[in-house]
C-alpha cells in the first residue's frame, strides 16, 4: 500500500518527525484516512514550529527580508482589491438602503461590513493566493533541487531559516495589510458615496467613526493574526513536505492555496462564535 | 562476490592508519532502504586521510545515497558509520553540526540557492559556519573561490542566469570555499566539456594536495577518475562489487567492470 506520509517527506530533514512506518503502514489507504494522516502530520509540523520559534539562534535578518517580500510586495494587490470592494459594496448597498429611506446610513453600514468581515476575509484570501502559494512553490522547489539539504550541510537549521521566518512574517504582515486594505476600502466607499450624492470627507468619516465600536475593531484585528499564521504555516507545510519531483512544486502551490483559503473560512467561523460568546 | 582483494598489504596499512588516527571514514555492514527498495545492502569501506576515493556504478545504484549518509542527510538503517572518529547515528544535533563543519558536499544538481546572487551563495556557508567573518576576508575568500573555478565575472549574477556548467562550477566553488577536511563530490564533471572537466579534475587534485583533504568523488567520467583516483570502488546491487586502483580495475578479468573503462 502507499505510505502517504513518508512518501511526502523523502528527504528526512533533520529532526523531521515523521510517522513511524509501522503505524501508517497498517492503515488502509482511504480518503478518510489520508485526511487524518494529513491532519496528524500538520499537527506535528505546527508543534515543531512552536518548538523552534523560541529556540535561539533567531534568524532575524531573514525574518526582515521575508517580511519585506511578503508584506511590502503585497501592497498593490491588496490596495486594488480593497478599493474595488469598498466602491462596489457602496454602490450595491445604496438601492436597498434607499428603499428604507436610510441612505444616510450608507457610510456607516459599509464601514462596519468592511472592517468586521469583508476586509479581513477578502484580504486574507488574496494573501493566501499570493503568499501562501508563493511559499508553497518556493519551498517545494528548494526541496526538489536539494537546496534544503544544502542548507543543512551548511550547518543551518532549514526549518528555522525557511519555515519559522516565513510563518512569522505572514502572521505579522497580514494584520498590517488588512488595516491598509480596510483604509483603502473606506476610500473606495467614499468615492462610491459621492458618485450619486454629495457627502463631504468630514461628514463621511465622522459618520464612520461614530458608528464603529471597539467590538467591531478589536476581534476583527485579532483574527487576522490567526489568518496570517494559518496561511504561512500551510504554505510552508505543503512546500517543505512536497514530493521530490517537479510536479510536486505545482501540487504544493495549488494545495497550499486551497487548504489555506479553507482554513481562513474555518477560523473566521470560529472567531465569530468566540466573539459573540464574549459579547453576550 | 566480485570483491578484488588485490593486495593483502592494504589491509595491514589500514589497521596501522586506524591506530594513527588517520582513518577518516569507516563503514561496516551499512544498510539503507527506502520503503521496499533496498538501496545499500552491505557496504564496508575504510577511507584514509588524504585519499581520493572514486565511486563508480550504474545510475540508481545508491552512490548519492551513500555519500548523503556520510553527512547525515540520510539516516542509515543498520551498520556502523564512523566519521572522523565519531559514530554518526549516535550523535546529537550539536555534534552533528560540528562534524558537518568539516565536510564539504557538492550536490549532484549544484543545489544553488535561487533566491541569492552568486556572491550571496558563496557567502552563505561562510557566514553560517565561521559565524563572524570580517567583510574584507569574506570578500577576498569569495573572489578567490570564484577565480578558482573561472567565474570571477559572474559574481553579481543570479543562479538562473548561469549556464549548466557554470552552475556546476559555482556549486564547486561554494563547497571548496571553507576548505573542509572531507570533500564529497557528487558528479563534479558531469555535463561539462572535456576541457573544463579536466580543469575541475585538476582543481580537485590541487585542493587535495594543498589542504590534505580526503575526497570521495562520484563520477561517470573515466578520464577524471584516472586523473584523481587513488582507489576506485564499484557499487552494484547495494554492495562494493569491486575495489582497487585504476589500473587494477581496468585490467580486471570481469567484463562487467571493464565495461566502465571503455
Ligand atoms: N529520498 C529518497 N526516497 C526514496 N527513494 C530514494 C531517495 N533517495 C534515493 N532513493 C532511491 O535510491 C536509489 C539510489 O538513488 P541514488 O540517487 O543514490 O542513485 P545514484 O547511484 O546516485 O544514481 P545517479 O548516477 O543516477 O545519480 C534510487 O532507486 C532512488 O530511487
Ligand atoms: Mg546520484
Amino acid at each position: 500500500m502507499e505510505n502517504v506520509i513518508s512518501q511526502q517527506s523523502p528527504n528526512e530533514h533533520q529532526e523531521a518527525e515523521t510517522i513511524p512506518e509501522s503505524f501508517s503502514e497498517n492503515i488502509p489507504d482511504s480518503l478518510f484516512n489520508k485526511f487524518f494522516l494529513e491532519v496528524y502530520s500538520l499537527t506535528i509540523f505546527t508543534l515543531r514550529f512552536f518548538k523552534e520559534v523560541f529556540k535561539p539562534p533567531y534568524e532575524f535578518n531573514e525574518l526582515m527580508k521575508q517580511s519585506f517580500l511578503i508584506g511590502y510586495r503585497s501592497l498593490p494587490l491588496v490596495a486594488i482589491t480593497g478599493f474595488i470592494i469598498g466602491l462596489v459594496l457602496t454602490i450595491q448597498s445604496r438601492p436597498t438602503l434607499a428603499k428604507f429611506g436610510a441612505e444616510s446610513w450608507l457610510p456607516a453600514m459599509v464601514a462596519v461590513s468592511i472592517i468586521r468581515e469583508i476586509g479581513p476575509v477578502i484580504t486574507s484570501l488574496i494573501f493566501a493566493g499570493k503568499v501562501g502559494s508563493g511559499i508553497g512553490a518556493e519551498l517545494a522547489s528548494m526541496n526538489v533541487t536539494e537546496q534544503i539539504d544544502a542548507m543543512q550541510v551548511s550547518c543551518t537549521n532549514p526549518f528555522k531559516y525557511l519555515v519559522v521566518t516565513r510563518v512569522l512574517s505572514a502572521t505579522l504582515m497580514l494584520p498590517l495589510l488588512v488595516i491598509f486594505s480596510d483604509t483603502i476600502g473606506l476610500l473606495g466607499s467614499f468615492v462610491g458615496v459621492n458618485l450619486k450624492g454629495n457627502v463631504s470627507t468630514y461628514l463621511f468619516f465622522s459618520q464612520i467613526f461614530q458608528s464603529l465600536e471597539f467590538n467591531d475593531l478589536f476581534p476583527a484585528f485579532i483574527k487576522t493574526f490567526f489568518f496570517g499564521f494559518a496561511i504561512g504555516l500551510i504554505g510552508s507545510y505543503k512546500g517543505y513536505n512536497s514530493n521530490t519531483g517537479t510536479e510536486g512544486v505545482g501540487k504544493a502551490a495549488n494545495s497550499a492555496v486551497v487548504f489555506a483559503s479553507l482554513m481562513v473560512f474555518i477560523i473566521d467561523m470560529i472567531a465569530v462564535q468566540v466573539t459573540s460568546f464574549f459579547q453576550n | 562476490m566480485r570483491k578484488m582483494t588485490a593486495n593483502t598489504t592494504s589491509i595491514k596499512t589500514e589497521n596501522d592508519n586506524k591506530q594513527n588516527g588517520l582513518v577518516v571514514v569507516e563503514m561496516e555492514h551499512l544498510k539503507k532502504s527506502f520503503g521496499n527498495i533496498l538501496v545499500l545492502r552491505d557496504i564496508n569501506l575504510v577511507i584514509n586521510k588524504g585519499e581520493n576515493l572514486v565511486i563508480l556504478g550504474k545510475s540508481g545504484t545508491g552512490k548519492s545515497v551513500l555519500i548523503k549518509c556520510i553527512v547525515g542527510l540520510v539516516e542509515v538503517d543498520e551498520g556502523k558509520l564512523v566519521i572522523l572518529g565519531q559514530n554518526i547515528s549516535e550523535l546529537k544535533n550539536k555534534e552533528l553540526i560540528e562534524i558537518r563543519k568539516k565536510i564539504g558536499f557538492l550536490f549532484q544538481g549544484g543545489a544553488l540557492y535561487d533566491s541569492m546572487t552568486v556572491r550571496e551563495n558563496l557567502e552563505f556557508p561562510l557566514k553560517r559556519q565561521l559565524l563572524s567573518v570580517p567583510k574584507d576576508t569574506m570578500n577576498s575568500l569569495v573572489k578567490e573561490a570564484l577565480q578558482n573555478v573561472g567565474l570571477a565575472k559572474a559574481i553579481d549574477l543570479w543562479p538562473s542566469e548561469l549556464s549548466g556548467g557554470m552552475r556546476k562550477r559555482l556549486g564547486l566553488a561554494r563547497t571548496l570555499i571553507l576548505k573542509p577536511d572531507i570533500m564529497l563530490y557528487d558528479e563534479p564533471t558531469t555535463g561539462l566539456d572535456p576541457i573544463t572537466s579536466k580543469e575541475i579534475s585538476h582543481l580537485i587534485l590541487e585542493v587535495q594536495k594543498k589542504y590534505n583533504t580526503t575526497s570521495i568523488i562520484i563520477t561517470h567520467d573515466i578520464a577524471c577518475a584516472k586523473l584523481i583516483a587513488n582507489r576506485i570502488i564499484v557499487l552494484k546491487d547495494g554492495i562494493c562489487a569491486a575495489e582497487g586502483s585504476y589500473t587494477d580495475l581496468k585490467n580486471s578479468a570481469d567484463a562487467w567492470i571493464q565495461s566502465f573503462f571503455e
